[in-house]
């Protein structure tokens, strides 16, 4: 990855997906706004992308900061404000591609896991308001930035890229955390699907919608950008055709059997009687 | 939170997950489900040489709260920090869902999530952090029909993702011992350098982070002591709100106006944050 193409992704792919629309003004500009159509369905796309010249200096790069955050939420609140009484709820389509959320004395200082609340339960509001929410991968999704901005997505898609990521953790940080080298933790990741960097790893946790493949996802093709348009079409339908409002329906794949089996046992002794 | 000097406190800090849990419910009402007998194991540690534990480092307790059906979510901070994977993180997100059909149904549970985390386990990384997802999605949909009660009470803190759950929850209850941040101390260090953040400086660490100071700038909704019956004084008191009309993370134009006020060019002290927040950030 290239200093200079890093976390543009995001851009690229807001841009490509509304090209006629114009970003509403308003916003910080870390945090880009645009409201286009879906499958002619009114939808608002949002992207956190790079300000160099951002007041926080450690939310310079795409990071997901305290101002992201609180952004973040406004962006999403505003629609769900907006459509309160409709029946036809106004999609919302989060483009990821955020390294991580912001690491800085000022940020723990001012709350950073407030705004990032803020953000992470705007998403998940709106998904029960009955708006469809869709998160796109499409470069990294790293972290406590991607709870704040996408992960309560209806559903999820991705791009199969090795620059296309979802972790925890940045690997040397991670490795410095468990005690253990950067080649240990890489050898551990291979065998172990949950700690794999890799996207084909992630899919099969059953956690994404649709994964796919394209020519170029730093500057999409038409053809990159019809095929995209047209798996969003898809989840769309999906989650406009399935009643329930949460994220169920990310259980079930083997490599995530016990979070389903912990699910079945709760459910089985909930209602016995208490002593 | 009047009690005289002289009082034997029951410490909170020095209990093990199942001990608060059956300390905060009423006597005599616990009932644990998913417990050690269900195996409930991680299917990942084993792999990577790591013990695995048989309730995972988190309790389900059901019982009542003065009488009112509860759920109590306790992380044992003791085994492994507290940290989140696929089967604690199933344990939680579970329980909170099954907490929201109740009320659905017309039963009126409430739950209490006893935050003494790290995060996400490193070791079983995206199944801790899509875990974490399903928390946070429960948490708000639960706070719709009934308050959700944080309680942070050292001595690990809450930290990464569960640090946003606490910021979801409809009140916050935090100790002296307790610490709340989203990256961890020796994170910040390892990502920013030491000149940023010093891991080791735990006085400044606390200052900044601690429970009092979270208090007092708004981030936390009752301080108390590391006593028991404080922290059932504050949950009575607490719960008589009700669900607020606004939670906390609703507040984004306040905030946001605060934010504007910063000036990111000195580093941030207590004094600043307790400055720009402690004032009327209740919608």
């Amino acid at each position: 990855m290239s200093t200079v193409n890093q976390h543009q992704r995001g851009n690229a792919w807001l841009s490509a997906l509304t090209e006629h629309s114009q970003r509403l003004d308003g916003f910080f500009p870390s945090v880009r706004v645009v409201d286009a159509p879906l499958d002619g369905r009114a939808a608002r796309y949002i992207a956190v992308v790079p300000d160099q010249d951002s007041r926080f200096p450690r939310a310079r790069h795409g990071e997901v900061g305290l101002i992201e955050g609180w952004e973040l939420a406004r962006a999403v609140e505003q629609v769900v404000t907006r459509d309160s009484g409709q029946e036809t709820k106004t999609a919302i389509v989060a483009v990821i591609d955020v390294p991580s959320q912001a690491y800085g004395r000022t940020e723990e200082a001012f709350g950073i896991h407030q705004a990032l609340a803020g953000a992470a339960a705007a998403y998940a509001k709106a998904r029960l308001a009955g708006h469809p929410v869709i998160g796109l991968i499409v470069g990294t999704a790293m972290s406590g930035a991607f709870l704040a901005h996408g992960y309560q997505a209806n559903r999820l898609i991705a791009i199969r890229d090795p620059e296309v990521m979802v972790h925890a953790m940045g690997k040397e940080s991670a490795a410095r955390i468990t005690l253990r080298s950067v080649d240990a933790l890489e050898s551990l990741a291979a065998s172990i699907p949950p700690m794999a960097y890799d996207i084909d790893s992630y899919a099969s946790l059953g956690l994404l919608h649709a994964c796919i493949t394209l020519d170029d996802p730093d500057a999409p093709t038409p053809a990159d950008v019809a095929q995209m348009q047209q798996s969003l079409h898809a989840a769309l339908d999906d989650i406009l055709n399935d009643p329930r409002r949460d994220l169920s329906s990310r259980l079930g794949a083997a490599n995530r059997r016990a979070s389903l089996t912990v699910r079945e046992v709760l459910r089985k002794q909930w209602h016995a009687p208490s002593p | 939170m009047n009690r005289t000097a002289t009082h034997y406190r029951d410490s909170i800090t020095e209990l093990s997950a199942r001990q608060r849990a059956r300390a905060l419910l009423d006597a005599g009402s616990m009932r644990e489900l998913a417990d050690p007998f269900c195996h409930l194991s991680s299917p990942w540690l084993g792999l990577q040489g790591i013990t695995p534990q048989a309730d995972d480092g988190v309790v389900v307790a059901k019982g009542s709260f003065d009488g009112q059906p509860t759920v109590v979510l306790a992380i044992e901070g003791g085994y492994q920090g507290g940290s989140m994977g696929e089967v604690g993180g199933a344990k939680i997100a579970g329980a909170l869902e099954l907490a929201a059909e109740d009320n659905r149904n017309g039963i009126p549970i409430q739950a209490i999530i006893l935050f003494e985390t790290g995060g996400v386990r490193l070791q079983e990384a995206n199944l801790g952090l899509a875990a974490i997802a399903e928390i946070h999605s429960a948490i708000v949909d639960l706070r719709r029909y009934q308050p959700v009660i944080g309680i942070s009470a050292g001595p690990v803190g809450c930290y990464g993702g569960m640090s946003i759950a606490a910021g979801l929850c409809s009140y916050l209850i935090m100790t002296r011992e307790a610490r709340l941040g989203l990256n961890g101390p020796a994170v910040i260090e390892q990502e920013a350098g030491i000149d940023e953040f010093d891991s080791r400086d735990k006085p400044f660490i606390w200052s900044l982070t601690g429970g009092e100071q979270r208090f007092q700038s708004g981030l936390a909704d009752a301080y108390v002591a590391d006593d028991i019956e404080e922290v059932r004084m504050a949950m009575r008191t607490l719960r008589a709100r009700g669900t607020p009309p606004s939670h906390r993370s609703d507040l984004f134009e306040n905030y946001l106006g605060r934010l504007a006020m910063i000036d990111t060019g000195a580093p941030a002290t207590a004094e600043m944050v307790r400055h720009l927040y402690a004032i009327g950030l209740e919608s």
